[in-house]
């Protein structure tokens, strides 16, 4: 394979899992809930997948299993903010901290074992196209469904009652209860949601991309997610953007020494956490656009026993 | 959602129920520590020796509680400060890698120094570096309103890249035969030991102290109060004048500070050089004993106590039963969330939505 | 304009119909206090009942659990005949229940229709004809299309009535409805309640002006502090028998004597034209306002037209750049760019509106609320709490202003919204000030409360300080300005001395009537 092609594919792949985790993310925090967790969620779903790939060999199982794994860890979060009123940024550090060690705890056993990766599905036809071909349209089925998964969801925020609920949810959670919506019962929805997809990235990052596991492997990868949904100004068509973006500089690495540029190998692997502090230095400068885009009530305790 | 229960806000504080929450947290964690146990294959008795007892059974385990304990109670006195005004500094692992690549330099250089000056001088030195990493954070926040949990974050991960190079290069031993490990440090650059045997040093003395000197600025000086004041309602501080942009510089500093000084006491204590691992999520549980603490500067002696056990105990449940390590974390992360939780009590009141029984439904 | 009000009264409320909605001991408590106890009301199909009582009577709390928002810990309520147990507003409405709030229910970022459409079962797009309809048919013309954002909050009212009227109920609750419209909107919104009481609907009133109940309604219910104290017959009461069902007391009325303002001007905004931070604010435009030593000047408009703004830009919390310093003055010195610790060490001292999280710290106790903007009386040394300084201040306030709390130590949370106000009036009186800016200094206050305030307000005016009231409540700046400026688009009305103030030259200013005169001026000037 031509290397462009190589760039090309290992953008894709690394751009995959952060476009559908923070497609998660961005359900939850429209619905007004911020959840920090997603490192969390991402190993806990990476270690489950692995963990299925390695007893029953089904990839589609895998990602199954870890999706639910993360939607139950983020109900645990979804609970303690939205019935006991816990703080967001608190507890989605403390379930952070839970799926992280969760995910060391039960994966131990199958460290420094390999999987066989996820199948490839070439596209008929596009994959002929030189160097784009073999690079975008011979990969596993997710890379193309992630997508047409944020396609969707644009179109269910722009034209569906559902993301006009979660929209109105998020801006202000005593009007909709006034209006007669059940607050906690669509937050809780959404935060289970995003957990959902945040477990389907990790274990799509353990039996698709590296096809290993390790602990930590996850690197900050949740956290580059949760920058994302920020970076994006809560707008679907920028996450879909800024994940192939952030994808390109997670593999910076391999972009550099490709350009055969010497720089010590740490420097290299910092990249995607400099680039990710550089672009909320930028998106942050004009706060007046993020007050206009980010929901209202993001971040805000809202008592639904009242 | 139609809760059986009705939430109110509370009108006052109620002096009992802060104490029973990080109680009720740390029974919970008891409990689900034996049973994580029990799922490893270490029956429910052991687990709760090997985790809680063994850690305070013998007076060098003690002192090992105590060693642990030192960072974690300097550590999160200071993120406690910030995060009472509402200022997410979620980086305190950065901030001491920094303080220790900081404290490290001087000894390294001057290898073969007898100067008593030594130690003071990479105190300062650390504290200096760990307080500069946690500047660049409040610098982007307060001109480019960049969220510093995010930054913060960032900047623990940059911070262990930084120190992954130093240590294989430029400040590797050269005579280690390649160890990614820096040279040994003279007498003078390390921390007097308590008694002899055991690795607890005078550290702890200074993180008490410190801790007294937390609790006198947020209770009785008026730049605590000020920082309070934003945390808790950060209109009435732009109202007062408080200025916002101090507080954030202040709370970052002042974490920043306290993470790099325990990041010097590291390298100058235990360690006694500079290694490619200086802290065994030391920045990351301080956030959870500052939490578990209540934000409180006493809460936290007795929460970094707590901690610096499930650390212990961690340890010696790893090397008597092959329990993995990441046990740790998850305790941890079960005490932060069940406080979280059982803080509903302590923020407001909950009482059952009373069955109106002369009630039909239509 | 009163005989308008007073129009055709169909009988509806005499009918001998079953009636539509029944209370019976319906009780509901918070906290510390009983906001409902044992309340008991019926009305009849048809019929405009008045819920009738002042600021913390408990006539929101009794709405709101009508509608399902808030359960009553205890009683029944019945609708049409039959026992029903209110779970949430949705049910309401399927029984045909609707109500229009007082602060609105519509999300700010949706346009009118997604507004509407998320409390039917239709999509946007199939609303806005029968939006449009619908306002046609009851006088209520609004934009479908249109973002909350940038409505009136006249505009805000009406979307508000129509996604009720939609769903074509049986009884309509309104809470406070005319309090955010201009005198000249009152009248139609009268007819549109008339002519949904003619077409059988019932509509639920709640006020706390008399004249208006006596003009629209057929009976009223009395609420004084969580309890029903009377039902009555509007037609055989007078504003004087209303108001004593509703204080219970005799009405204090402030004495005053004229104001002998000073000459040089205390406090000054030239030419003043700000874009706001926040991206649903209201942008400030040519303000031109000039405060005199001795004299209340009252700013009057609907909230919502850049009192917010321009409190922010008097007080400090919004800085002006450098270079637009000398935009605003104090005692003749710049200071447009400075924050409000440094404008109050000149002598500004301001009561915003939000008393809690603003103005006080809820969770704080009152000594540690003093300390808030009373601590550069002394209150610190060497950086440290006096603490025993702070409590004598606190003390102080408490007594001067009457203050009802369980003494200095008491959390502000756990004072009565009108006890938490004189305590931050007092507050800022304490500060001896040469300027006050008073912004709605009696919201939410109970009258004899709210009588204190205004009586602090002209007293400390008679002591030579310079006064600003910005209020949306007319009959208090009547009550207590020596001259009156109005607010409208962000644009202020020339002032109106006290002797030519009358409601409707205000009504029309308020309408934006002065910005037409200007127009005319400046063409007589050409």
């Amino acid at each position: 394979m031509d290397w462009l092609a190589f760039l090309l594919s290992g953008t894709v792949l690394a751009a995959t899992p952060l476009l559908i985790a923070a497609l998660g993310e961005l359900i939850a925090e429209k619905s007004g809930v911020l959840n920090l967790s997603v490192e969390g969620m991402m190993a806990l779903g990476a270690a489950i997948g692995f963990i299925v790939v390695a007893e029953s060999g089904s990839h589609w199982l895998a990602i199954l299993a870890g999706g639910l794994a993360s939607a139950g860890l983020a109900a645990i979060f979804a609970f303690v903010v939205l019935v006991t009123l816990g703080n967001q940024v608190a507890t989605g550090i403390a379930v952070g901290i839970l799926g992280v060690g969760l995910a060391g705890l039960i994966g131990k056993p199958y460290e420094s074992m390999t999987v066989p990766p996820m199948a490839r599905v070439p596209l008929p036809l596009l994959s002929d196209i030189p160097i784009i071909g073999p690079g975008l349209f011979n990969q596993p089925l997710l890379v193309y469904l992630a997508p047409l998964l944020a396609a969707a969801l644009w179109w269910m925020f722009k034209h569906s009652k559902v993301g006009l609920v979660i929209r109105a949810v998020g801006e202000s959670p005593e009007s909709a209860h006034a209006v007669g919506y059940d607050v906690v019962g669509i937050r809780f929805l959404a935060v289970v949601t995003g957990g959902l997809f945040a477990g389907i990235a990790g274990a799509f990052i353990s039996v698709a991309s590296t096809t290993l596991w390790s602990d930590g492997m996850i690197a900050g990868r949740g956290w580059i997610v949760v920058a994302l949904v920020v970076f994006a100004m809560w707008r679907v068509e920028r996450v879909v953007i800024g994940a192939y973006l952030f994808g390109a500089a997670t593999i910076a690495e391999l972009l550099v020494q490709s350009a055969g540029i010497a720089a010590p190998s740490q420097l290299l692997t910092s990249i995607p956490y400099i680039a990710t502090i550089i672009a909320i230095a930028l998106l942050s400068m004009d706060g007046k656009r993020i007050r206009l885009n980010a929901p209202v009530s993001l971040g805000r305790v809202y008592n639904g026993a009242q | 959602m139609r809760m059986p229960w009705i939430i109110d806000a509370r009108t006052s504080n109620s002096r009992l129920v802060p104490i029973i929450a990080p109680l009720a947290a740390v029974i919970v964690t008891v409990v689900s520590g034996l049973v994580l146990m029990s799922f490893l294959g270490v029956e429910p008795g052991k687990a709760l020796y090997q985790l809680f007892i063994a850690p305070l059974s013998t007076a060098f385990n003690v002192s090992e509680v105590l060693l642990k304990a030192t960072p974690l109670l300097l550590i999160a006195q200071g993120l406690a400060i910030g995060f009472r005004a509402k200022i997410w500094n979620i980086g305190a692992e950065g901030q001491l890698i920094l303080g220790a690549i900081g404290g490290s330099l001087l000894p390294i250089w001057f290898n073969d120094s007898q100067n008593v000056l030594m130690l003071p001088a990479m105190i300062v030195v650390g504290t200096c570096c760990g307080m500069a990493w946690a500047a660049i954070a409040a610098a982007l926040r307060t001109r480019f309103n960049a969220n510093e949990i995010l930054v913060t974050l960032m900047l623990n991960s940059i911070a262990l890249q930084l120190l992954y190079y130093l240590v294989a290069g430029p400040l590797r031993d050269p005579f280690g035969f390649n160890f990614p490990q820096s040279a040994l440090f003279p007498d003078v650059a390390m921390l007097p030991t308590l008694f002899g045997g055991a690795r607890v040093n005078a550290g702890l003395f200074v993180a008490i102290g410190l801790s007294l000197v937390a609790w006198f600025f947020v209770e009785r000086s008026m730049v605590g109060y000020k920082l309070q004041v934003g945390g808790v309602a950060p209109h009435a501080a732009r109202y007062a004048g408080f200025s916002e942009k101090r507080a954030v510089w202040l709370s970052l500093l002042i974490g920043g500070a306290a993470a790099g000084m325990a990041g010097v006491f590291e390298v100058a204590g235990p360690l006694g050089q500079l290694q490619r691992v200086v802290s065994p999520g030391y920045g990351f549980a301080a956030i959870i004993v500052a939490f578990l603490g209540g934000l409180n500067a006493i809460g936290i002696l007795f929460a970094a106590f707590f901690m610096a056990v499930i650390y212990v105990g961690g340890d010696i449940a790893q090397a008597s039963a092959g329990v993995p390590y990441a046990v740790n974390s998850v305790l941890q992360g079960i005490l932060l969330i069940t406080y979280i939780a059982a803080r509903l009590f302590v923020d407001y009141r909950v009482r059952p939505r009373r069955a109106i029984s002369t009630m039909a439904v239509s | 304009m009163k005989t308008e009000l007073i129009g055709s009264k169909s009988g509806a409320g005499a009918s001998c119909a079953p009636p539509l909605l029944e209370l019976a001991g319906v009780t509901k408590s918070f906290a510390t206090t009983v906001a409902n106890d044992d309340i008991s009301l019926s009305i009849a199909p048809g019929e405009i009942h008045a819920i009738l009582g002042e600021n913390g009577a408990g006539k929101s709390t009794l709405m709101k659990m009508i509608y399902g928002v808030l359960a009553p810990d205890s009683g029944r309520i019945r609708w049409q005949g039959e026992d029903v147990l209110m779970r949430n507003p949705a049910q309401a409405r399927s029984l045909g229940i609707g109500m229009v709030f007082q602060h609105f229910s519509l999300f700010e970022t949706l346009t009118v229709a997604e507004n509407i459409s998320l409390s039917t079962s239709q999509s946007a797009a199939k609303l806005s004809p029968r939006i449009a309809e619908i306002g046609n048919r009851f006088g209520l013309p609004v934009d479908p299309s249109a973002m909350v954002h940038s409505l009136s909050v006249g505009q805000r009212q009406r979307a508000e009535i129509i996604r009720c009227l939609l769903q074509q109920p049986k009884l309509i609750i309104m809470d406070e409805p005319t309090s955010v419209l201009p005198p000249s909107g009152i009248p139609p919104l009268f007819d549109t309640i008339r002519k949904l009481a003619e077409d059988g609907c019932a509509v639920l009133f709640i006020s706390h002006k008399l004249e208006e109940i006596r003009a629209l309604c057929h009976r009223a219910t009395i609420m004084r502090a969580g309890k029903v104290v009377a039902a009555v017959d509007v037609a055989t009461q007078t504003n004087r028998s209303l108001a004593e069902l509703m204080i219970g007391r005799e009405i204090p009325q402030p004495s005053r004597t004229p104001a002998k303002p000073g000459k040089r001007p205390a406090l000054e905004i030239r030419a003043l034209t700000h874009e706001p931070e926040d991206p649903f604010g209201t942008r400030l435009e040519g303000i031109d306002l000039v405060l005199h030593p001795g004299e209340i000047v009252g700013i009057a408009g609907v909230s919502g037209n850049g009192q917010k703004e321009l409190a922010a830009i008097l007080s400090g919390e919004t800085s002006l750049s450098r270079a637009e310093r000398d935009r605003v003055r104090i005692n003749g010195e710049s200071c447009g760019d400075l924050g409000p610790g440094q404008r109050r060490k000149l002598g500004l001292s301001f009561v915003p509106e939000e008393r809690n999280g603003r103005g006080a710290v809820p969770e704080m106790t009152l000594v540690q609320n003093a300390l808030l903007t009373a601590h550069p009386l002394g209150m610190v040394q060497k950086g440290l709490i006096a603490r025993r300084d702070a409590r004598a201040f606190t003390e102080h306030c408490i007594s001067a202003m009457n203050v009802r709390c369980s003494g200095a130590a008491a959390e502000a949370r756990s004072l009565s919204g009108g006890n938490l106000q004189k305590f931050i009036v007092g507050r800022e009186i304490r500060l001896q000030p040469k300027i006050l800016i008073a912004s709605q200094p009696t919201w939410g206050v109970d009258i004899g409360a709210a009588a204190a305030i205004r009586q602090e307000l002209i007293r400390l005016r008679d002591s030579g300080v310079a006064i600003l009231v910005i209020s949306d409540e007319l009959e208090e700046l009547f009550e207590v300005a020596d001259r009156l400026q109005v607010l409208f688009r962000g644009r202020l009305s020339p002032s109106v001395d006290r002797a030519d103030a009358n409601s409707s030259l205000v009504g029309e200013y308020m309408t934006g009537g002065f910005l037409q005169q200007r127009i005319d001026s400046e063409a007589v000037a050409a």
